[in-house]
């Protein structure tokens, strides 16, 4: 399976899921800088955490209006797993790719530490390798991490079971204790945690593998199905 | 050749503007015979900060040369951005420390995050990937609002720029002391990774090449700041915040792979970054480093603001900005490189034969002078040094000896002292993570990051006890150097060589200059028996504020060391119950400069705990060992707030508890600050390997599992607490003195 982990300027979690991808579930993956990015060949597209541009003006608004948006658009039209880890989330967000904003932490300040997620939905093509509920401790590290939805919104993401992970003790304010949401289709994925730095017991645990684990099965299924 | 609008080289003399510039009469007297003639403005600004002391260590050249600075691990001792040292495998690591003290005290925010920037720029401008950074705090009592601030908008900054650039900030240390109230100390240590063949120098070679400007255009801040960086806080320093650069991480970012990128092309000749002094700095020492000279053309300076000057843009400290020397003929290839980071590499000058700095300005020659005279030919100062009356007093005091009857009241306070107290406030701002190397994180003896496609790690650690060296300074910078080492050595690494960053108050107060010389000295002997070569440093003088009261002299340490495969990394949380308690090194009744004396009298005084360095040697030695041989569990050396503490901390992690037996006076068995001790824990198996490699290890209790700390003496219980309870105290500290009104 081919990775593409699309790098901005400003990107800086790109080498760090370049390597959970390539040596740690031990699959194919390109650094791809967004100018020159030819996703159509990819079979899953990750954005990596960092601060885009600075995080100029807003988390993730001066890349989501890249060259690049479209062929990542493109990617999840066609069904493909995009994943938006932290500043990832923040791009797809303000791409529209996957609804609500986000806000400065409840506190204002930057965090970094291993937080308790629950994994909401065990279904997804990115948390199929888990257990339904089950505890996971994955690094957060981040400043504008307090997801906002309204009422509405929030209803339908729990009612389409679009909330893949909460935080066991929120740590930022986001509504729901929201860690991480897909689309309705359940090929896009946004989340604040970094699931890439959980995948080696030596810098942590392993935690983490589980996802990109699951999305490798899901590829690996669906290319049964169709051989 | 001065434009007309311009102050003429008389004026400058008659009316002695020299001196508001940082120079005196001597010193401009000496330019004039340099030049043989009067400077114009331009002129007598570019040797006003090239001789500032912070660029020419003019008051501190003789004490630095006392340093060891060579070993068979050194590949790049002081002169360069920074220090390299082998780490096998063609690899080596590229380190040091710099001060932006005087910047974070008008300007916190700004202050700290230009430090960062600035000490990142050193490491990758030597062609290494900056793998962590590691900060050394000092700050006044968080009890005062001023301080208060200062400290948070000083973590603020550190984290706004360290978090942005995607490199992790994995340790460091921050103490609180009265004598930082006016005057806080911001030194921030890059460590960087390099294959041999990628290190680069910042040398402008090759007669007729082409000088290149890369980065941020030039503006208005930080004129400056070198000679600002050289003088005693004042009133009037709130007036020089525009002398406060401005830091822009998202540039530095761009930069750092940028110029990743261009150490690989065989075009680039040399690279440096424009640190303290600029433009100036950055193309005069290129030059004179490669015994050539320079011509610029100040029109071609990328600039920010209309009508600048060539004062101005030769003093700028304005941030994110490279010096690249590149063979003539193919810039554009080395333009093509910056472009895809949307950075624009421009030719501002040429290297020439003349020995001679020229700068051209709309036609006109503004500056001509002999380039090794701006770099190299600085004065150097002999400070008088005497010795102060306090030091004569502490040495003629009797030891002080306190003693505290209620053992668990004087725990809980100390690990309320906020240099104890947990600094997870401090750390969980910053991104510790990124890069996905951290093994041991903030909070243990030392950071620990592994050496990607290898099996090794780094270990590394800021440390300066800066009470001891008040009371001591000899033997406080012995300390410095040796608790460095200890840390390394704890988490299971042999100690490879040191950056210095030397933060002091007047070198002209003679009792000032002698603490220097003194510390240096201490340092020195401590380097030379360790076997820990000093590879890069920083001098940071006139850390005096209002009323000239100086700062502590701190000289920081900031020690790196291989830990040669990561099943050997060490921790200094306990890990199991049942494990044995170790203590090596014997105990004595030794309180100058300690935690429980400045609890108790809020002063320190009286001779500082003595140190052997021979002992310290052969027990870092032998505890290595001991780690290597995997019979050690946990490591960690005893500091601040003697044993009772270092017990404390190592309980903390998991929540364990223990049962430990003391001989002798409680007090001093419990708080001494007594040197070259170390608390291991071991399991019961291996107890007959490790006594066989450390015979003197003494055991004084094991591990628990009920969580309760509980010290005995006599067969008495005379201290007994949850663990929680301490760790609730210990990590509460910080927090609550910043959310409290004063």
């Amino acid at each position: 399976m081919r990775f593409a982990v699309v790098v901005f300027p400003g990107s800086n979690c790109d080498r760090d899921m370049y390597f959970a991808v390539k040596d740690a579930l031990g699959e194919e993956a390109d650094l791809v800088w967004y100018q020159e990015a030819d996703l159509s060949s990819y079979d899953a597209v990750l954005l990596p955490g960092g601060f885009s541009y600075g995080d100029y003006l807003r988390s993730g608004a001066i890349a989501s209006t890249s060259n690049v948006i479209s062929q990542i658009r493109e990617a999840a039209e066609a069904g493909k797993p995009v994943l938006g880890v932290c500043n990832g989330f923040q791009i797809l967000l303000e791409m529209g790719l996957l609804p609500g904003a986000m806000l400065s932490n409840k506190h204002l300040k930057f965090m970094c530490h291993f937080e308790t997620l629950k994994v909401e939905n065990a279904e997804t093509m990115f948390t199929r390798d888990y257990e339904p509920q089950e505890k996971i401790s994955i690094p957060i590290a981040h400043g504008d991490g307090n997801y906002y939805c309204d009422e509405a919104t929030y209803q339908e993401l729990k009612d389409n079971r679009q909330i893949a992970f909460t935080y066991e003790n929120n740590p930022n304010g986001s509504v729901g204790d929201i860690a991480g949401i897909t689309n309705k289709a359940g090929n896009v994925l946004g989340m604040m945690p970094h699931p890439e730095r959980a995948v080696e017991a030596l810098v942590g645990n392993e935690d983490g593998l589980r996802l990109f684990q699951s999305i490798l099965t899901h590829w690996r299924n669906n290319h049964a199905i169709k051989a | 050749m001065p434009s007309k609008l311009e102050i003429s080289p008389e004026q400058i003399e008659q009316q002695k503007l020299y001196s508001e510039m940082g120079l005196r009469d001597e010193e401009y007297a000496s330019i004039k015979d340099i030049l043989g003639r009067r400077p114009n403005y331009t002129e007598t600004g570019l040797f006003s900060v090239m001789w500032s002391e912070h660029c020419s260590y003019k008051n501190s050249k003789p004490l630095l040369r006392k340093f060891p600075t060579e070993g068979p691990q050194v590949l790049q001792g002081p002169g360069e951005g920074a220090g390299i040292i082998d780490i096998g495998d063609d690899q080596a690591v590229v380190f040091k420390i710099e001060s932006h003290n005087h910047p974070s005290a008008v300007e916190p925010y700004q202050g700290a995050a230009t430090g960062v920037g600035g000490i990142l720029r050193d490491v990758f401008s030597m062609g290494a990937r900056p793998i962590a950074l590691l900060n050394s705090l000092r700050f006044g009592s968080l009890k005062q609002p001023r301080v208060k601030y200062l400290f948070e908008e000083v973590v603020r900054g550190i984290a706004g720029y360290g978090n942005c650039v995607g490199v992790p900030t994995v340790g460091g240390e921050v103490q609180f002391d009265n004598a930082y109230n006016g005057n806080p100390l911001v030194n921030a240590m890059c460590v960087g990774l390099i294959e041999h063949k990628d290190i680069q120098k910042g040398i402008a070679a090759g007669i007729g090449n082409t000088v290149m400007y890369v980065g941020a255009k030039t503006g208005r801040d930080g004129i400056h700041g070198a000679t600002f960086a050289s003088e005693e806080l004042s009133e009037e320093s709130e007036e020089k915040r525009p002398s406060v650069q401005v830091g822009d991480p998202f540039m530095e970012k761009l930069l750092i792979e940028a110029c990743l990128d261009v150490i690989q092309h065989e075009a680039l000749v040399g690279i440096q970054d424009m640190g303290a002094a600029g433009l100036t700095s950055s193309a005069s020492e290129m030059a004179s480093k490669a015994g050539t000279g320079m011509t610029m053309n100040l029109d071609l300076i990328p600039q920010r603001e209309l009508d600048m000057t060539p004062y101005e843009m030769m003093l700028s400290e304005s941030q994110e900005r490279m010096l690249l020397v590149v063979e003539k003929g193919r810039e554009e290839e080395i333009a093509q490189v910056f472009r895809k980071y949307d950075l624009e590499a421009v030719a501002v000058g040429e290297v020439t034969d003349t020995k001679r700095f020229r700068l051209e300005h709309q036609g006109e020659m503004v500056a001509d002078v002999p380039v090794d005279s701006l770099a190299e030919d600085a004065p150097v100062y002999h400070q008088p040094s005497a010795i102060p009356a306090y030091y004569n007093d502490f040495q003629a005091m009797e030891p002080y000896v306190p003693t505290v009857t209620d053992y668990q009241y004087t725990l809980h306070n100390l690990l309320r002292q906020p240099t104890i107290a947990s600094k997870e406030w401090v750390y969980d701002q910053y991104d510790s993570m990124v890069q996905t190397n951290t093994v041991v994180s903030p909070g243990s003896d030392a950071a620990v990051l592994r050496v990607r496609g290898t099996d090794k790690a780094l270990a590394m650690t800021t440390d300066c006890n800066s009470r001891y060296i008040y009371v001591d300074p000899e033997v406080g910078g012995k300390i410095a150097v040796a608790e460095a080492a200890r840390n390394i050595v704890c988490s299971g690494g042999r100690p490879l060589g040191l950056t210095d960053g030397l933060n002091f108050g007047s070198p002209e107060n003679p009792e000032i200059f002698w603490q220097m010389e003194k510390s240096v000295d201490g340092m020195s002997a401590a380097c030379n028996e360790l076997g820990t070569p000093v590879i890069s440093g920083n001098v940071s003088l006139y850390n005096e504020s209002f009323g000239g009261q100086a700062v502590y002299p701190t000289p920081v340490v900031g020690m790196v060391g291989l830990i040669e495969h990561t099943e050997q990394i060490t921790t200094s949380h306990m890990k199991q119950a049942g494990d044995l308690i170790y203590i090596i090194g014997e105990t004595k009744a030794e309180f100058g400069g300690s935690e429980l004396q400045g609890l108790l009298e809020d002063r320190h005084f009286g001779p500082a705990p003595a140190i052997d360095l021979q002992i310290e040697a052969q027990r870092q030695n032998q505890v290595l060992t001991a780690i290597r041989s995997g019979l050690v569990q946990s490591a960690h050396d005893l500091a601040e707030g003697g044993l009772g503490v270092a017990l404390a901390e190592s309980l903390f992690e998991q929540e364990l508890g223990c049962e430990v037996t003391i001989d002798g006076d409680p007090t001093t068995a419990l708080f001494s600050e007594t040197q070259s001790r170390f608390l291991l824990s071991v399991k019961p198996e291996d107890r007959e390997a490790f006594e066989k490699l450390i015979p003197e290890g003494r055991v004084i209790g094991n591990v628990k599992g009920d969580g309760v700390y509980r010290i005995l003496s006599n067969d008495q219980v005379i201290l007994e607490d949850q663990t929680t309870k301490l760790k609730q105290t210990w990590k509460g500290a910080i927090p609550c003195l910043v959310k409290s009104k004063v």
